[in-house]
């Protein structure tokens, strides 16, 4: 299990991107953070999901 | 610095507050703080700003006010449209309050003027509406090394985070660089609800205050979303830079604005 902000998740075995994909984000305007660290765009396809990973995910809107 | 007995009976509620106080005041009323954008969030940090008695304020911005702004642009009024948005705002806040000075930027901010507008301010707020605008604020207060907070506003959803140099990741970290454009989300065709506007920037005026006397928790290395559908805060924790950052990171490789001048000159619609 992963914990995506806060909620256990069954998504070992995934990229970044590839959970991304399944939910309502769009992947041009987050940000994510996996166990603590920033994790840059261009890892979002590289990074591999593993049990008791921990993930924060946050959305940006560009208005004002 | 003497406070007057208007300034100790407009600023009471100040006073009896132990985290700001007549020393508090004080300092509110020797800060300068800038506001980029007057728009839908510039208008509540403005308003809130001088109310808190801001010595110095300055407004940046380059529009007009047209009557679709005042749905959520609540520093304008009717009568205002057509004229300057600084030169509106200008107008309110000398009426709200006698002691705020107030500086007008009438320019879109540029790789080539942000420099000179910025140097002279303590605190930035960043209220424009596209990232463009926002990346080139966020780069400009990298290198410049100036404390400034973000935010974004569409239809019912914001977020906000504030950077403070040496201190926590810049929205590059967390973003990476603006966003390719989405044609459904253009600043102009995006609806917006204006009360969720002015809570994000009164979230920012806030941010302001909290720096200038050095008190509470910064959004820094923290970015708060707000929701006005579910009616929902959330926090998320970005403690850490990214020290792969192409501005703030170890091997930075926007080293001045001019080299990265093509990316704050999207099609911003500012
Ligand atoms: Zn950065």
């Amino acid at each position: 299990m992963v914990k995506v902000n806060g909620v256990q998740l069954n998504i070992d075995g995934k990229t970044i991107a590839e959970y991304i994909k399944t939910t309502q984000y769009d992947i041009r305007r987050i940000a994510v953070e996996r166990n603590g660290n920033i994790v840059p765009k261009s890892e979002y396809d590289k990074v591999v999901l593993k049990e008791g990973d921990s993930l924060e995910v946050v959305g940006f809107v560009g208005g004002g | 610095m003497v406070l007057t007995e208007e300034m100790a009976e407009r600023y009471s509620r100040h006073f009896v507050l132990k985290e700001i106080g007549v020393s508090g005041q004080k300092k509110l009323l020797q800060a300068k703080v800038l506001v980029i954008g007057a728009g839908g969030l510039g208008s509540a940090a403005l308003m809130y700003l001088a109310a808190a008695g801001t010595g110095v304020v300055g407004i940046a911005d380059f529009d007009r006010v047209s009557l679709s702004n005042l749905q959520r642009q609540v520093i304008h009024s009717s009568g205002d449209v057509g004229v300057d948005k600084t030169l509106s705002a200008e107008k309110f806040i000398s009426r709200l309050n006698p002691d705020v000075r107030v500086i007008l930027h009438n320019a879109k901010m540029t790789v080539d003027n942000i420099q000179n507008v910025i140097s002279g301010y303590d605190f930035i707020l960043d209220c424009t509406d596209s990232f463009e605008s926002k990346f080139l604020i966020n780069d400009a207060c990298v290198l410049f090394k100036k404390p400034y907070s973000h935010a974004g506003i569409v239809r019912f959803e914001g977020q906000i985070m504030t950077y403070v140099p040496e201190k926590g990741p810049c929205l590059r970290c967390l973003l990476g660089g603006v966003p390719p454009r989405d044609g459904s989300i253009t600043c102009s065709s995006a609806g917006v609800l204006g009360a969720a506007a002015g809570v994000m920037g009164s979230l920012q005026a806030i941010e302001a205050v909290k720096y200038i006397l050095d008190i509470g928790d910064l959004l820094v290395g923290r970015v708060l979303r707000f929701d006005a559908l579910k009616m929902q805060f959330s926090a998320f924790d970005f403690p850490k830079s990214d020290s792969g950052c192409a501005v703030c990171g170890a091997n930075p490789q926007i080293r001045s604005l001019a080299d990265n001048r093509a990316e704050y000159e999207g099609t911003g619609c500012m």
